[in-house]
């Protein structure tokens, strides 16, 4: 197997990735960096998010506001002191990415634009119309191309982490072009692998986002954070699960039930504010968890409209004129009109809530470091504890950037003092991850099929880890996870051929999401209260006395995982009520 | 908030009970039978290409990539493509349908009927199925600079260099590129000269040249302005025909092609007019 020996190796090449990798190019330029993606950088996921980055920069904002609408949004499992140090770091984030280029929308002045998001009590969104993700990662991926001590290793499936005398050293991966094995023998390595929606049979996530990143570090023993607290994003495409922006409601969209009421009012989001007068924390501007929720309580009162495509509430944004709508949400026109056949400007679309985003992932503090030396996390893939457990609207873009540079500056600090590698002891990992492929090649009693797998697992989340959650139900889904975990070990690889084998790959993520779903329910059955995206039937309140605590999940093979808890940095803001009734009291 | 609501309904289900994985759409009535003729070619087995028939159950709304999808999940594992995000933004699954550069999310059943001939992407090597390889337009891409070159430095700390509505509207169509490569495809003339740094390339360098923060025009002229540049785009304009982003690169390379002009006359025709 080949051996390639570079400084710091980078798993992902999103928005996290590219950031990261550009941050240790200018900031030790003599570090050989190796960003190796399963997919182009153009391909990765942060292409799709819509709406925003959000950072204080107008005169009537502070970052007191933003410190206070991210802890109350995330029901207190914030840890203040990062969301402390991410609240100050975004503005320059967001304005590095201006000097690089980034098409930021603007003001008569020249200035850069905000617009309204949900949760947040200012305007305070950075917008590129409706396509943000996609100009950040599309602008750090050029920016990326001039920085020589980069070398992209693109369509390289990461497997296994090298991990000796307590430190990971690096990484293999598989080139998919060729098939070949490769070791990665690394000072430091990041991890900035995206999340794992894909569990889910509808989502808002890209093919690509299986977890991988999250699942690797898992297995070799970094913990898994609060991975129960998983977002449905209120406004999904009901037939393709396609994303249609908070910004469609920031501007000013409204949502209706099948009699025409606004029913957001019934769930502790009114008083109603006026048609086309969109007011900040309020209505339609409520925070995703709550927004999401009342969903469900109005398709349980039977006030949802019965489409060809399920259930589905309605949303209209016919008011804001063409005008607007081509200016400020062209792509939400395009997809409704493509996908669906309504057009936007002549009537409200139905929609459904859909699985969006993982606030947990791997653990990390404040700079970016999970438990396990050498290793560090950014982006979904990571738990660094901003989000708590419910994300804002337009914090993950930015928290790509603030803490892919984090993991960038820890990995820098890390590789300065460390004793020389036992090369010896890495080939004899990398070599375990060759017998796990090759075990898959030549094994004979393969009875699963993987889609059959893959589909009972989705049928399964959806199920029973869903946006309300019971103790049956998710001891149902513990135990049906466990159990295909155990069927997964006898999966069939049809495809033995080497060229680009996606039969291979495919058999490989439902590896990584079967991980991660068991650290899904196994936590989600743990917490025995309700917060934020965690809602239970059995548990309806907030228990700040038990579960004031980040879950973390350890793996332990094909037993069980362990579940142990975290507490959460209180630095400044006690838990106090999610408010959420605009002006009135 | 709404603690105090009944909650004696069981947790979120899809609708239909959970939609098939990889497809993610509820069923419906207005299923059909489609026929596609897939393009296959494994180096490991193959000595050439040759196509592959395939009839699968779909939905009158999907696109051809959810009909590849099922039958990925339910016919065939060892067909091969690319494919992400399902909303025409990622640039993963572009290949040639009944003869066109489409990008497969795109690219709805409704539109075709018969037999639906699916190949790899036109002017680019296969590695394998419908998996070409973009080597060229990588190299391409990072030769022309698509990366701001400031007019002025500008440290972060001093705050955002101000660009009116007017100026970012002058560039962002050309900022909307995805990369995935249907104008190479269908450019005539980068299937007869390999060396033409084609529509999407030349794109990203103008979206630069003309955006008010960016002073690498000239820089970027190396490349740009040469035989292999802007020169050897004989505008036949099949490039912003096949564009899913409307970034219409046919506009971009006429508008540099004058600019170069002028940069000509400026520096051969107006005495002491080096420019």
């Amino acid at each position: 197997m080949e051996t390639i020996s570079i400084d710091v190796v980078i798993i992902g090449a999103g928005g996290a990735g590219l950031r990261a990798a550009i941050a240790l190019a200018e900031t030790a330029p003599q570090l050989r960096i190796a960003l190796i993606s399963k997919v182009y950088p153009m391909r990765s996921h942060t292409c799709a998010a819509e709406g925003g980055a959000a950072g204080v920069i107008k005169p009537d904002d502070s970052f007191d506001m933003h410190f206070d609408d991210t802890v109350g949004g995330g029901d207190w499992l914030s840890d203040q002191d990062c969301v402390e140090y991410f609240i100050h770091e975004a503005p320059k984030e967001l304005l590095q990415l201006e000097h690089w280029g980034c098409p930021w929308n603007r003001e008569a002045d020249g200035s850069v634009a905000v617009r309204p998001f949900g949760g947040m009590k200012k305007k305070r969104t950075w917008f590129a119309a409706d396509k943000s993700g996609f100009h950040i990662l599309h602008t750090l991926f050029q920016t990326s191309l001039q920085f020589p001590s980069i070398t992209r290793f693109d369509e390289y499936y990461a497997l296994d982490l090298l991990v000796d005398d307590g430190r990971c050293q690096g990484v293999t991966a598989m080139e998919m072009r060729s098939g070949q094995l490769r070791q990665f023998h690394a000072k430091a390595v990041i991890i900035a692998g995206g999340g794992a929606g894909r569990m889910f049979p509808f989502s808002t996530n890209g093919a690509i986002k299986t977890g991988d990143g999250m699942a690797m570090a898992y297995r070799a023993g970094a913990p898994l954070k609060d991975m129960e607290f998983v977002q449905y994003h209120p406004t999904g495409l009901p037939n393709t699960g396609s994303l249609l922006t908070e910004a469609c409601r920031g501007e000013g969209g409204i949502l209706v039930n099948k009699n025409g009421r606004r029913y957001l009012q019934d769930y502790g989001m009114g008083p109603e504010t006026p048609v086309g007068q969109p007011q900040l924390k309020t209505m339609e501007l409520g925070p995703r968890d709550r927004v999401s929720q009342a969903y469900w309580h109005e398709l349980q009162k039977g006030n949802t409209v019965t489409t060809q495509w399920g259930e589905c509430v309605m949303l209209d944004m016919r008011h804001l004129g063409e005008k607007k709508i081509n200016e400020r949400l062209p792509l939400v026109r395009e997809l409704a009109e493509a996908y669906l056949g309504v057009d936007i400007v002549k009537e409200a679309v139905p929609i459904r809530p859909v699985v969006h985003y993982m606030m947990g992932g791997i653990s990390t503090n404040t700079a970016a470091a999970t438990p396990l030396p050498g290793l560090f996390a950014a982006g979904e893939c990571a738990c660094v504890s901003l989000n708590g457990a419910n994300r804002l609207g337009s914090n993950s873009l930015v928290e790509l950037l603030v803490f892919g540079r984090r993991a960038a500056l820890s990995a820098i600090e890390h590789i300065e003092s460390l004793p020389a590698a036992n090369t010896a002891a890495l080939n004899a990992r990398a070599e375990d991850t060759q017998s796990r492929i090759r075990e898959l090649f030549s094994r004979s009693d393969s009875t699963e099929s993987m889609s059959g797998l893959r589909k009972e697992m989705m049928d399964t989340m959806e199920k029973n880890v869903g946006i309300y959650r019971t103790e049956e139900g998710l001891q149902e889904g513990v135990n049906k996870i466990h159990e295909l975990r155990e069927r997964y070990r006898r999966v069939i690889l049809t495809d033995k051929t080497t060229v680009f084998n996606t039969d291979l790959f495919q058999v490989l993520e439902l590896g990584s999401m079967l991980d991660c779903a068991e650290a899904v329910t196994v936590g989600a059955l743990a917490r025995k209260e309700s917060r934020g995206a965690h809602q239970r039937l059995d548990y309806v309140e907030r228990d700040d006395k038990n579960y004031l605590r980040h879950t973390m999940v350890r793996y332990q093979g094909m037993d069980s995982p362990c579940v142990d808890y975290l507490d959460v940095v209180i630095t400044k803001s006690p838990p106090g009520v999610r408010d959420y009734s605009g002006d009135h009291k | 908030m709404s603690n105090s609501l009944p909650r004696s309904q069981p947790p979120l289900a899809a609708p239909n009970g959970g939609a098939v994985a990889s497809l993610g759409r509820p069923g419906g009535n207005n299923e059909r039978l489609v026929q596609l003729e897939v393009l296959r070619y494994n180096p490991d087995t193959d000595t050439e290409a040759h196509f592959q028939h395939y009839e699968v159950m779909c939905q009158e709304e999907w696109v051809v990539l959810d009909a590849l999808n099922k039958i990925k999940a339910d016919i065939d594992p060892t067909l091969n493509y690319r494919w992400s995000c399902h909303m025409a933004v990622c640039g993963s699954c572009g290949m040639m349908i009944n003869g066109e550069p489409k990008l497969s999310c795109h690219a709805f059943l409704r539109s075709y009927e018969g037999v639906i001939r699916v190949e790899p992407l036109t002017h680019f090597p296969v590695e394998r199925d419908l998996v070409t390889a973009p080597d060229d337009f990588m190299e391409k891409l990072k030769r022309v600079k698509p990366y701001l070159i400031p007019k002025e430095t500008k440290a972060v700390s001093e705050g955002e260099y101000k660009q009116t509505p007017a100026q970012l509207m002058k560039f962002r169509q050309y900022s909307m590129c995805i990369n995935c490569m249907l104008c190479y495809a269908a450019c005539p003339e980068y299937g007869l000269t390999p060396s033409f740094i084609g529509p999407a390339a030349l794109t990203l360098a103008h979206r630069y040249n003309i955006d008010s923060r960016d002073g690498g025009r000239k820089e970027r002229q190396e490349v740009v302005a040469t035989h292999e540049g802007v020169w050897e785009c004989t505008f036949v304009g099949a490039c912003s025909e096949v564009c899913p982003a409307h970034v219409d690169p046919a506009s971009a390379l006429q508008q540099m092609k004058i600019t170069s002009s002028i940069d000509w006359i400026v520096e051969h025709l107006i005495p002491g007019g080096k420019s």
